[in-house]
């Protein structure tokens, strides 16, 4: 560990004293609480109030000295997107996106149940970046998560600490809900429904004006990078990918969570696979790709690693799946899921994603067609680039790296045998699903 | 100036008109939706593009110019 680097913040607090903040720059968690989820009252003795910087773009350079990038999935560069919605015309409306569709993930739900005041300062620091005077905080229709971030918006609202009332937007149980144009289109009042872009969200987003979306972890980041500077940022992470990020972990042996980690750490220290065996590793989520052990085992969580392998860090997913299971049947399992997310808006999607699942299922229960591979491959080009999100290609990438990770498995499902010791389902599927299918807000 | 055929995939609900009167360019998949070529619209088949455009049932056809 390299000697500690201490920043200091100092600010006037909201109740007149003057407040000292210390935080150890190399000390993780830094974002989680070690105990207790944090009320205000905690909050503003470790950090301190919102450090206004008095007007817009002021934080912009802070924060691309810091080098952060968006914790969503996509990794773009915080400051891009901040000056790219500062330049428009009209005025902005700011987005916190903490509707994490991704059922392997859940490190957006456990920062804003955590530490929901660093989420909000964020938020209130973009605003005053951008220059917004709309702030909307989009979040799964968990009860027990809204009433609670409610409550944290209540006492800020008697400590006088937000400049710009937050409302809360729910989100429906949806993979694609926090997709952004399917964000803007909620928090207008509709349907979560993904938008044919151009033109992009920071253009015309939200009733049309431009608007920023952020990552809920990426707000939270941004609100201690304004706190405690750049290079207290810096001193975990690697150059190219500074500073920490929320991962979830689902360990071989069924162990797991959501930690914070450096960016660059050893994905065989975070998952423990010189302890625990593992048939293969996932990255980033469902959207994301499949590793061998070997090629995970020699590799650290960071993009510059990932990226050469077509895989990503994304959204910080992490699963190590058990020696014991299948992971051609794993994978049918979490591609079915898939297909019944889709949109069921653009024609491939909704033609290609059915019928790549249910061929993946066939093969999975090894009474596949002789024609199997061929079919997935073809369907898999057809789709690629042919829909009005995402969806579509992040399911081909995880479907790509299955049949390549899972190539010996492959064949042995064509000649009818399968590996597999235990068929307990491994990777989470929401037990809803599709009960919601109709439902998009 | 190079124009280019997009489709909206939201919109386009697959008639397939613009392939019978594009083939150089639109060709349908197996579920009857437009593939569009990457190649800009040759002059030659400037005016069908347009047709084809303007007869969209579904409206989800343009020509969009170099970004």
């Amino acid at each position: 560990m390299t000697a500690a680097v201490r920043s200091i913040a100092t600010g006037s607090s909201v109740f007149g004293n003057p407040v000292t903040a210390t935080v150890e720059a190399t000390r993780l968690p830094r974002m989680l609480p070690t105990e207790q989820p944090m009320d205000l009252q905690s909050h503003l003795q470790v950090h301190g109030p919102v450090l206004y910087r008095g007007g817009p773009r002021m934080l912009i350079h802070t924060i691309e000295s810091a080098g952060l990038t968006g914790r969503g999935g996509a990794a773009f560069p915080t400051h891009r997107k901040l000056a790219a919605v500062a330049g428009q015309k009209g005025v902005p409306v700011v987005v916190g996106n903490g509707a994490e569709g991704e059922p392997a993930s859940d490190k957006d739900k456990t920062l804003l149940w955590s530490s929901p005041h660093l989420v909000l300062d964020g938020l209130q620091l973009a605003a005053e970046t951008v220059g917004a005077r709309q702030v909307h905080l989009y979040v799964h229709r968990n009860p027990r998560l809204v009433q609670r971030l409610e409550s944290a918006l209540g006492e800020r609202a008697r400590a006088g600490l937000d400049r710009i009332t937050v409302s809360m937007v729910t989100a429906p149980a949806r993979f694609l809900a926090g997709e952004e144009s399917a964000l803007a289109s909620r928090v207008e009042g509709g349907a979560a429904l993904p938008r044919f872009t151009p033109p992009r969200i920071f253009e015309r987003g939200v009733n049309g004006a431009p608007t920023l979306v952020q990552n809920v972890e990426t707000l939270a980041h941004l609100a201690l990078i304004s706190r405690y500077g750049p290079a207290w940022f810096r001193a975990v992470g690697t150059d190219a990918e500074p500073g920490s990020m929320l991962t979830t972990l689902r360990l071989a042996n069924g162990s797991g969570g959501v930690v914070e980690t450096a960016i660059g750490t050893p994905i065989a220290e975070l998952l423990r696979l010189n302890e625990q065996r593992a048939g293969a590793v996932l990255v980033g989520g469902y959207h994301g790709a499949w590793l061998t052990p070997e090629q995970a085992g020699r590799l650290t969580l960071s993009n510059a690693d990932l990226r050469p392998l077509g895989a990503a860090v994304g959204a910080g997913v992490l699963a190590a799946l058990p020696a014991d299971r299948c992971g051609l049947v794993e994978s049918a399992r979490v591609v079915r899921y898939l297909a019944l997310e889709s949109a069921g808006q653009c024609g491939p999607c909704l033609n290609g994603l059915p019928r790549i699942a249910a061929a993946l299922t066939q093969l999975a229960d090894c009474r596949a067609t002789p024609t199997v591979r061929d079919d997935l491959r073809r369907w898999s080009g057809l789709i690629e680039r042919r829909g009005a999100c995402h969806h579509p290609d992040g399911t081909v990438r995880f479907v790509r790296s299955a049949l390549t990770v899972f190539a010996h498995e492959v064949a042995l499902h064509e000649a009818g045998r399968c590996s597999a010791v235990s068929f307990e389902p491994f990777l989470p599927i929401p037990a809803e699903s599709p009960a919601s299918e109709e439902d998009w807000t | 100036m190079n124009e280019r055929l997009r489709v909206n995939p939201i919109l386009c609900t697959g008639h397939g008109l613009c392939a019978e009167l594009l083939p150089e360019q639109i060709t349908l998949d197996e579920w009857g939706y437009p593939m569009l070529s990457d190649e800009p619209v040759p002059q030659k088949l400037r005016k069908l593009a347009r047709r084809a455009v303007t007869d969209c049932p579904a409206l989800a056809l343009r020509l969009a110019g170099d970004r």
